[in-house]
């Protein structure tokens, strides 16, 4: 043990003081029939087989991607020109792209969707819940390339109407892309409402609140953090989304000019980016590996976001039911 | 003096009271009128999209191939493998899924293990499915060279569609009642046989809503197949698990964007079969979910 | 007379902290109803559950001390558990019949221990049935909901339910709580009968349900065992003034 360097002792010690007592003593020594092993075993496999995955799915990531790291300098990554043909792979302009079509989407959803929030948990009455609370989760169910599709057919033109050159915008993008975030930060601020005590509101209104002060007032303060965490979800949610937007965003790679009618500019998102020519890159091409090297970006942010969402709601918890045994 | 004084109180805080009250009220208007404008298009998306779509579909549109550059015939090929596709999703999903569940909900201790698998859950959960679809094709098409095939846009969808099965079938694993475990154990029975007899059948119906729910999911989308199973169009239906197939959320996409010429009422009409697809699949999770509700007899 | 179970200087601590027992010793014999009786709370049932370590199921608790059941230690490695469960049976306050019929309740144990034979479950069901008192009232509806019993009825079924295995001891945890006198009084009926053939632990729903039944009775307060003594002198004559307070209904 004295062997040991220092630091690998420590190590070693916080990993069996994780071990519970409880989890050896609690061997249930009859469970040597081995069928039962076998369950057992295959269980706990397939609960620590999502760590296994995601760390695949970085891994994998990193293999194929990791030459756009190695062989580009960063800066050049960085510059705003986007012509892979001619070996120029500045990502800006999808970055940008992304941050735009996002920041849209986030502006639109977030009012609308923690305002109906407030309406089912707060306002509605039973019945106009139980019709409404399904109708978001068929929102939620609606394939994105449904919801593209009717952005590209049918907003798009409307779109165009308002006097963009084009109907395909960042403007169209974000409108779709809110409409698709809404039943996330719908369904994550109606928890986070439900989760404020009774009392508070009770506590409110006896003292003479009305029903819009308590909910200014007390209710919303209280729910902040959940807020907070819905907003966090919607734009990962929002980022990630690819089809939808591939279709309505005009797949231009161009940082759009700064003004008022940025939104009304085609702009072209991270993942669209991918989706529209990885079909037809050459395998083990720069091209190739720079697209994976996205996907790299794509999955450390979104990680990102909901490792934070993830840690604001506390993942540890009994949330078993007590009984009354 | 005292009188007025006390009186023009009274009345000002009268006004702040009908102030108050307005405020309320107004604010009370536009809430509603927020949640109607978030609500309403929902139903009008679903109801544009049949009526322009309802025309088109029929038995032939339904079963047969499409021909002429994909300009007139059916969409056969394309829902055949978005059901190959769905079947094979749950194969790779569901006992992982389920698995993974009991392992949280019977298992898991609060030690640092659990919180790791938890993470990871959210974090799958969160990872855009572009991103799948680059996974998918690099550890499935290429590194274990199933080429771009069924197989490959399977394990895809499957892996994509884990952490919405594993958390529902957790909640239904734990809303069955700790007393059936105490009880069970207590009469000697091992913890898997209480789990085997005493949690999971009163948890399936839960458990499948979740299957159900996360398989919708997966029929509808697009990007995770892209590179990794779907084609442009396929003169032949796929001969074995390792060929490629049409799938109908791509196909809606090609037809849309990549063919010229196309007509729009077969493009309204492939938009209208997906979403009724996936639509009724979500309808009968709730159907199951509503009755279980009402059938519990604990 | 020979110890059935041995408590031997047992401290027990919940993961939220709670000292449940401190420092409990104490010895229950063969063919004896022993009563451990006190106030709420003061470590009955943490106490019970330790003997067919369905404490189990309450993870992250601090043990120390040793139980002996016929002088093997519950708590060694190598002990099996389920086998150690099937020789304690074990009934609840609340009647817990699991969901199916009366018939499937009855053969749940047997069958997880892999017994099939139904001729040999079938002779087990009559007379599990007939020492729990329930037998006549059910013998015609074996295959009903066991949800569709009363609640005296629910609480001899589960008694019934636990000898189906041939425990050797009975823990019975506070078992007529919720029930009405004749109820109450018919599960009291049952267990002379049971005495014969097992030993008995149970915590009596008041003082004088413990002395009508007791051979030997334990009083606990706080976690700690405050006196031991025959039924005959515990519930007349106790030597601490605790004890006696509690009896008399000075206090709890």
């Amino acid at each position: 043990m004295s062997a040991l360097p220092v630091t690998l002792r420590k190590r070693l010690r916080t990993l069996v003081r994780d071990v519970p007592f409880d989890a050896v003593r609690n061997i249930q020594w009859s469970l040597l029939d081995w069928r039962e092993i076998l369950i057992e075993s295959l269980i706990r496999l397939a609960g620590i087989s999502s760590i296994i995955i995601v760390g695949m799915i970085f891994l994998f990531l990193l293999r194929e991607g990791i030459p756009t790291f190695l062989d580009i300098p960063l800066r050049q990554l960085f510059e705003s020109r986007w012509y892979p043909n001619e070996g120029l792979y500045g990502m800006w302009p999808l970055i940008v792209g992304s941050l735009i079509v996002t920041v849209g989407a986030i502006i639109v959803a977030l009012p609308l969707g923690l305002i109906t929030a407030i309406y089912l948990g707060e306002i509605a009455p039973e019945w106009q819940r139980e019709i409404l609370k399904p109708l978001i989760e068929v929102l939620a169910g609606i394939p994105s390339i449904v919801l593209g599709f009717l952005g590209w057919i049918a907003l798009a033109p409307l779109i165009q109407k308002l006097g963009a050159p084009t109907g395909l915008t960042a403007l169209t993008g974000s409108l779709i892309l809110a409409y698709m975030a809404l039943p996330t930060i719908i369904s994550i601020s109606e928890d986070a409402l439900y989760a404020v005590p009774k009392e508070y509101r009770d506590g409110a209104l006896a003292i003479g609140a009305t029903r819009w002060q308590t909910i200014r007032h007390v209710v919303l303060p209280a729910a902040r953090s959940g807020l907070v965490m819905a907003v966090m979800l919607g734009i990962g949610r929002a980022i990630g989304e690819t089809m939808a937007v591939m279709m309505v965003t005009g797949n231009a790679a161009f940082v759009p000019t700064f003004g008022a009618d940025m939104a009304l500019q085609p702009v072209r998102t991270m993942t669209a980016t991918i989706a529209a020519e990885m079909g037809e890159v050459a395998q083990g091409s720069m091209h190739y590996h720079v697209l994976f090297g996205i996907g790299i970006m794509l999955f450390l942010i979104t990680a990102a976001i909901n490792s934070l969402a993830g840690r604001l709601v506390g993942t540890s918890g009994n949330r078993r039911r007590g009984g009354q045994l | 003096m005292n009188t007025t004084k006390s009186t023009d109180a009274r009345t000002n805080s009268h006004r702040r009271t009908l102030k108050r009250q307005q405020t309320n009220q107004i604010a009370t208007v536009v809430i509603t009128g927020v949640a109607g404008l978030v609500v309403l298009p929902i139903i009008l998306v679903i109801l544009y999209i049949f009526i322009n779509g309802i025309g088109a579909i029929s038995w032939e549109f339904l079963t047969a191939k499409p021909r002429n550059g994909m300009t007139e015939g059916g969409i056969m090929p394309a829902l055949l493998g978005t059901l190959l596709l769905t079947f094979g999703t749950g194969i790779v999903c569901i006992p992982l899924a389920i698995g993974a569940a009991i392992y949280l909900a019977e298992y898991a201790g609060d030690n640092r293990l659990t919180r790791w698998v938890r993470l990871a859950i959210v974090n799958l959960a969160g990872i855009p499915s572009i991103v799948y679809g680059l996974f998918g094709l690099g550890m499935f098409v290429l590194f274990l060279n199933f080429g771009t095939s069924i197989v490959a846009g399977s394990l895809t969808l499957g892996i994509m569609t884990l952490p919405v099965v594993i958390s529902t079938a957790e909640e239904a694993i734990l809303a069955v009642p700790q007393e059936f475990r105490v009880v069970s154990q207590s009469l000697g029975a091992t913890r898997w046989q209480t789990i085997r007899h005493q949690v999971l059948p009163h948890a399936i119906p839960g458990i499948i809503t979740g299957v159900i729910l996360g398989l919708s999911r997966a029929a509808g989308e697009t990007a995770p197949i892209l590179f990794t199973v779907a084609a442009f169009y396929l003169p032949d239906l796929p001969q074995s698990v390792f060929d490629q197939t049409m799938a109908l959320p791509y196909h809606l996409y090609v037809i849309a964007t990549q063919v010229p010429g196309m007509p729009l009422e077969i493009q309204y009409g492939t938009a209208l079969v997906l979403l009724l697809l996936v639509l009724s699949l979500t309808l009968i999770a709730t159907v199951i979910r509503t009755n279980m509700r009402r059938r519990r007899d604990w | 007379m020979q110890a059935k179970i041995s408590v031997q200087n047992v401290s027990y601590t919940y993961a939220d902290g709670t000292e449940a027992l401190k420092h409990v010793s104490l010895t229950i014999r063969a063919n004896e109803i022993f009563v451990l009786f006190g106030p709420a709370r003061s470590g009955k049932t943490t106490l019970l559950r330790l003997f067919n370590r369905l404490s189990d199921l309450t993870p992250g608790a601090d043990y120390r001390g040793t139980i002996l059941v016929d002088g093997q230690d519950v708590f060694a490695l190598g002990v099996n558990v389920t086998d150690l469960r099937r020789r304690i049976g074990m009934v609840f306050a609340v009647p817990t019949p699991l969901p199916g019929s009366i018939r499937g309740n009855l053969t749940y144990g047997p069958h997880m221990a892999g017994i099939r034979d139904t001729a040999l479950l079938n002779e087990r069901i009559e007379r599990s049935l007939t020492q729990a008192a329930l037998w006549d009232e059910v013998k015609d509806r074996l295959d009903h909901p066991a949800s569709r019993l009363s609640g005296g009825q629910k609480q001899r079924l589960c008694i019934a339910r636990s000898l189906m295995l041939e425990p050797e001891v009975l823990i019975l945890d506070n078992p007529t709580s919720g029930l009405d006198p004749i109820s109450t009084s018919m599960v009291e009926e049952s267990l002379y009968e049971l005495k014969q053939q097992y030993t008995v632990i149970m915590v009596p729903h008041s003082v004088q349900q413990g002395a009508r039944v007791a051979t030997r009775a334990a009083f606990m307060l706080d976690g700690e065992l405050v006196e031991i003594d025959t039924a005959e002198r515990m519930f007349k004559h106790p030597k601490d003034q605790r004890t006696e307070d509690y009896i008399t209904g000075r206090f709890g």
